[in-house]
């Protein structure tokens, strides 16, 4: 942890970009696993994919390394808030908000309360389903633990709904801003295509952001 | 134009400051803002009262003296001019207009609206140079340059150094200035030589002397009276990447 106050601030911010987009490529991962319970009533295909995730050696060792990215995106990105109200200590009178990439100024707050629901969402899924008791149910093609059922339950909870729902729209607009911004941590910044690549990111962020929010509406009102 | 005007006054560094209204007057919509400020001095200087310090020198807009965050924008509302180069009739009659100093933790309140700007001269210093000998002043065209090189070279070479970058970011980060002085020798044969030593000590000095991190909100091109590209802060992150990865062990 002290190390990484002593990296320079440009080091520090191509780790970050780093980080960010290995949990991105993580977010689409976790995403089409979802979309497999509304493709499949019946929840066979999502039971059998996270079976797979669950007892695949190669995914179980990568989940340390999504951790570790976790935790450094999480210390780096407060650390380099941190330093950055330091950076200013006395404050301006009449603000302004010449930020070209809008959500950059929520970076902090949208990571803050995207660390809360992460905690939360740990809790309901991945400790149940790694310690917990899930009951187990038998298709034709196996007998899997029924996590299907547990997504299922959790979402007919209507409070529940509404607070995963603004979570994933907080983690929309922190994607906005970071997939860019990545990019331009790491220089790649490019005249013909950096345009793109901002389009991209936007496009992405939209389509994850949906993407995600679907699953609880689709369970809530038509499961 | 009848105006009022909230402005920072602080006597010393170390004393406390507060904002200050003051009412001016038949104020020219074609007087330039420091003309504006002047008026207001020379009123305060017949009343016997200390007139509000700012810094200035060549109110043509090349020397990078000026500065002023005037209503929440660094150099006034205008877009790619200076403070000195704007004009009144960009207000409003009875308008009030908030001014204050640049904040940021490197660059302290000398007095009222100036502050010491001595920290980009550091960093300057640590890397913004070329030290090789590059010999007399060779022919024309003896050295080939790319044109887009040339361009880019003078694009960054145009930062004028006011400090609008700093100002104008919410982390208080110099990656515009500290980029546009890495992107302008670096492009270029002489530069190229020192390249990898030079971004590492500028960066270094600007962590040290507690500027912010830059977070890719872009607000440093949007005021930046020169607008200096982001570019330069990619290519710049890039000149960084490759020299800690390539530099030869010490
Ligand atoms: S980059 Fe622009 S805003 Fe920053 S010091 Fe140079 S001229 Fe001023
Ligand atoms: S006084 Fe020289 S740039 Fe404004």
């Amino acid at each position: 942890m002290s190390k990484t106050v002593t990296y320079s601030s440009v080091a520090k911010k191509i780790i970050m970009s780093l980080a960010g987009l290995f949990l991105t490529s993580f977010l689409v991962v976790h995403l089409l696993i979802n979309l497999l319970i509304l493709f499949d009533k019946s929840l066979e295909l999502f039971n059998q994919a996270a079976h797979f995730m669950a007892t695949n050696p190669l995914i179980q060792t990568f989940q340390y390394v999504l951790f570790f990215g976790f935790i450094l995106h999480i210390i780096l990105g407060v650390v380099l808030q941190i330093q950055n109200w330091v950076a200013r200590p006395v404050r301006y009178e009449r603000k302004g908000s010449s930020e070209q990439s809008y959500f950059s100024k929520f970076m902090i707050h949208t990571g803050a309360i995207i660390f809360i629901f992460l905690i939360i969402h740990f809790a309901n899924f991945f400790v149940k389903a790694k310690f917990g008791h899930i009951d187990s149910i038998t298709y034709d093609s196996g007998t899997y633990e029924n996590l299907g059922q547990l997504v299922v339950m959790l979402f007919s909870d209507g409070g529940y709904v509404i607070f995963y729902v603004i979570a994933i729209l907080l983690l929309g607009f922190h994607l906005e801003h970071g997939f860019q911004s990545a990019f331009q941590s790491l220089g790649l910044n490019h005249s013909r295509y950096t345009p793109f690549i901002k389009g991209l990111g936007t496009v992405f962020s939209i389509l994850v952001t949906l993407g995600f929010i679907a699953i609880p509406l689709v369970i809530y009102f038509s499961f | 134009m009848d105006l009022t005007l909230k402005i920072w006054r602080q006597a010393t560094a170390s004393e406390k400051g507060k904002f200050v209204e003051y009412q001016v007057h038949n104020i020219s919509a074609d007087a330039s803002f420091l003309e504006m400020l002047d008026v207001l001095n020379e009123e305060l200087v017949r009343k016997g009262e200390d007139p509000v310090a700012f810094d200035h020198d060549c109110r043509e807009g090349i020397c990078g003296a000026c500065s002023l965050y005037i209503n929440g924008r660094p150099h006034g509302p205008d877009k790619g001019i200076t403070t000195c180069q704007m004009h009144m009739r960009r207000f409003k009659d009875g308008e009030t207009i908030v001014i204050e100093p640049w904040r940021a933790k490197p660059f302290p309140v000398i007095k009222d609206l100036m502050v010491d700007r001595t920290a980009f001269d550091e960093i300057i210093q640590a890397g913004g140079y070329v030290s090789i000998n590059t010999g007399g002043v060779p022919d024309a065209n003896a050295i080939p340059i790319p044109k887009r090189d040339a361009d880019t070279a003078m694009d960054a070479a145009a930062c004028i150094g006011c400090g609008a970058c700093v100002a104008a970011c919410k982390n208080a980060s110099a990656m515009l200035f500290v980029a546009a002085k890495v992107s302008q020798l670096a492009v270029l044969p002489q530069g190229k030589i020192e390249a990898r030593e030079r971004v590492q000590n500028m960066v270094a000095k600007m962590d040290e002397l507690g500027f912010g991190n830059c977070t890719n909100t872009y607000a440093c091109e949007a005021e930046c009276p020169k607008e200096i590209s982001v570019s330069h802060i990619a290519r710049m992150n890039r000149e960084y990447l490759s020299a800690k990865l390539l530099s030869q062990k010490k």
